[in-house]
């Protein structure tokens, strides 16, 4: 049974018609990536999975219970990480605290502690930064903070929106090579890039959305040839 | 100057003592302004109301004979905690009926909201005492006379002391609260972005309303405090403080939990310094009715030089 599925959803910005009927699956153990260009729903498909948008009509289902239409705070009690575009870190809260915000749906304090040092783990830097502000970091350290956080509460499927945006070559390599870590340490992801290259090196399957409409649905590595995603995602002539 | 020198321990001792009035219910306009973004114009009839919460609960232990049980010490306990839960759940019922329904409507439309809230509880108090008691002046009994001199011109009510103590203690509690329990976290996170909070699990509706909560209760155990240091209350008793208490978070801070216990201090401060020594300096061209006018002339400089007050957090924030 797929992790995450998504059937027929529709979703609006007010008299928008943000997403025209999306259908994906994410499987246990993957990494799926959506890739588009800005405007295309991308952002939107994660938002309508959390809880941030509400999407309108069709099924949003997580290891086959539905989740359509519940509100984000009880979507992330279900253990559903959104890591949102912008990375979106509370400036004014210190890196601990942060990461103790990521982990708010867990009950114990032992869970918490144990979660912090898996993290602080896979994040050396931040382990140093602990007491500082989140706002002080550089961008991407916040990155890493933010990945940081959602992974904090253990979840059964991780939504990354963006997480090479703004960020130096350097780094981004960095960032996916982190993404791709976490999945061999079993996090299951939905990556959503308009870094449409790395994101389909690291993905086991794609799709591609458009206005909306999911119009490509494949392994990455056949995406990757693809005559379309060459030309328009991929920059080849 | 012999006159002023005098004087100044005792403008101290009223100073702090109104100041930490100001303080308490500075944080209450604070807290709420730090999560929503919104000045809770009513926060001066909460007041008022935990005044009157507090006071008759106060009236109702002395009718009952329970207040000799209880010590003095007692009753001002169970009446602050009387005043300070009754007022904390008006905070969240007024939340619910008055500010939740407008809050994705334009900035000035609970701004209205507020105000008519303000009307409404002045009034609600208004007839509720005036049937009660056939009037709506009510003195709150005095719990602690007596004080302590230290020298012959300072004398310091031991209702201050024990104001100023319970102030302290309050906000210490707030401190920690804020600053250590999860809770207190998730509210400082809603504060900055309520979108990326309800992403984590935490129940933004939920927050706001114990910031109500929180905020209201505050602006309670003032008005019980502020009526068994100064007696006389009515239900217009908060217009003018709240307005000085609004003033007292802005130098502070808006939106600074310090910043309003500060800037509540420092304005009482103040306060206490103009309506004492204005006339002896000015050889009484100006007299003490222009202590509001020296207090506000304070505010406006700070504003002018540092628009975000004492111990606000600047505008601009690294994304």
């Amino acid at each position: 049974m797929a992790v995450l599925e998504l059937e027929n959803v529709h979703a609006y910005y007010g008299m928008i018609h943000a997403l025209k009927g999306v259908s994906l699956a994410v499987g246990e153990g993957e990494i799926v990536t959506l890739i588009g260009s800005n405007g295309a729903g991308k952002s939107t498909t994660l938002k309508a999975i959390s809880g941030l948008v509400r999407p309108r009509d069709g099924r949003i289902s997580l290891e086959g219970r539905p989740i359509g239409g519940l509100k984000a705070h009880e979507i992330a009690e279900k253990r559903v990480a959104h890591c949102p575009e912008g990375r979106k870190i509370f400036p004014r809260l210190s890196v601990r605290e942060n990461l103790e915000m990521g982990a708010f749906v867990c009950r114990s304090t032992a869970e918490v502690k144990q979660s912090l040092e898996k993290v602080t783990e896979l994040f050396p830097r931040l382990r140093e930064r602990l007491g500082q502000k989140g706002g002080t970091l550089s961008g991407g350290e916040q990155q890493m903070l933010a990945i940081a956080r959602a992974l904090m509460m253990q979840p059964r499927i991780l939504l990354l929106d963006e997480p090479s945006m703004g960020l130096a070559p350097v780094l981004v390599e960095q960032i996916f090579q982190i993404i791709q870590n976490l999945n061999r340490a079993g996090t299951t992801i939905l990556l959503v890039e308009q870094n449409a290259l790395q994101a389909l090196q690291v993905a086991h399957r794609g799709y591609v959305i458009q206005t909306g409409n999911i119009v490509l649905a494949d392994k990455a590595a056949h995406l990757r040839q693809n005559e379309m995603v060459r030309r328009v995602y991929l920059g080849e002539s | 100057m012999r006159e002023i020198a005098q004087m100044f321990p005792q403008v101290v001792v009223d100073g702090l003592t109104l100041g930490f009035v100001y303080a308490l219910v500075a944080l209450g306009y604070t807290m709420i302004y730090g999560v929503l973004e919104f000045i809770n114009f009513a926060h001066s009839e909460v007041f008022m109301f935990g005044a009157f919460a507090g006071t008759e609960v106060l009236l109702a232990l002395k009718a009952s004979g329970l207040m000799a049980t209880f010590t003095p010490v007692g009753s001002l306990f169970v009446s602050l905690l009387a005043g300070t839960v009754l007022t904390g759940l008006l905070g969240v019922v007024m939340e619910k009926i008055a500010y939740r329904p407008l809050r994705s409507a334009p900035r000035l439309v609970p701004l209205i909201s507020a105000i008519g809230v303000s009307f409404f509880l002045q009034d609600a108090v208004r007839l509720v005492e005036g049937l009660w008691h056939n009037a709506f002046y009510v003195s709150a009994p005095t719990l602690f006379a007596g004080g302590w001199s230290p020298s012959p011109t300072v004398r310091i009510p031991t209702k201050s002391m024990i104001l100023i103590l319970v102030c302290l203690g309050i906000m210490l509690g707030l401190s920690l609260f804020v600053g250590r329990t999860k809770l207190g976290k998730a509210l400082r996170a809603v504060a900055q972005d309520q979108a990326t909070s309800s992403l984590m699990g935490i129940n933004v509706d939920r927050i706001i309303s114990l910031t109500f909560l929180i905020g209201a209760g505050l602006g309670g155990a003032a008005g019980t405090l502020f009526s068994l240091q100064y007696t006389l209350i009515h239900p217009y008793v908060g217009f003018i403080l709240g307005i000085k208490a609004f003033t007292a978070a802005v130098f502070g801070g808006i939106g600074s939990i310090p910043g309003a216990m500060v800037g509540g201090v420092l304005l009482g401060v103040f306060e206490a310094f103009a309506s004492a020594f204005l006339g002896p300096l000015t050889h009484g061209a100006f007299g003490a009715e222009y202590k509001d006018v020296f207090a506000f002339i304070i505010l406006i400089l700070v504003l002018i030089f540092k628009p975000s007050g004492l111990l606000g957090q600047s505008a601009t924030e690294k994304a």
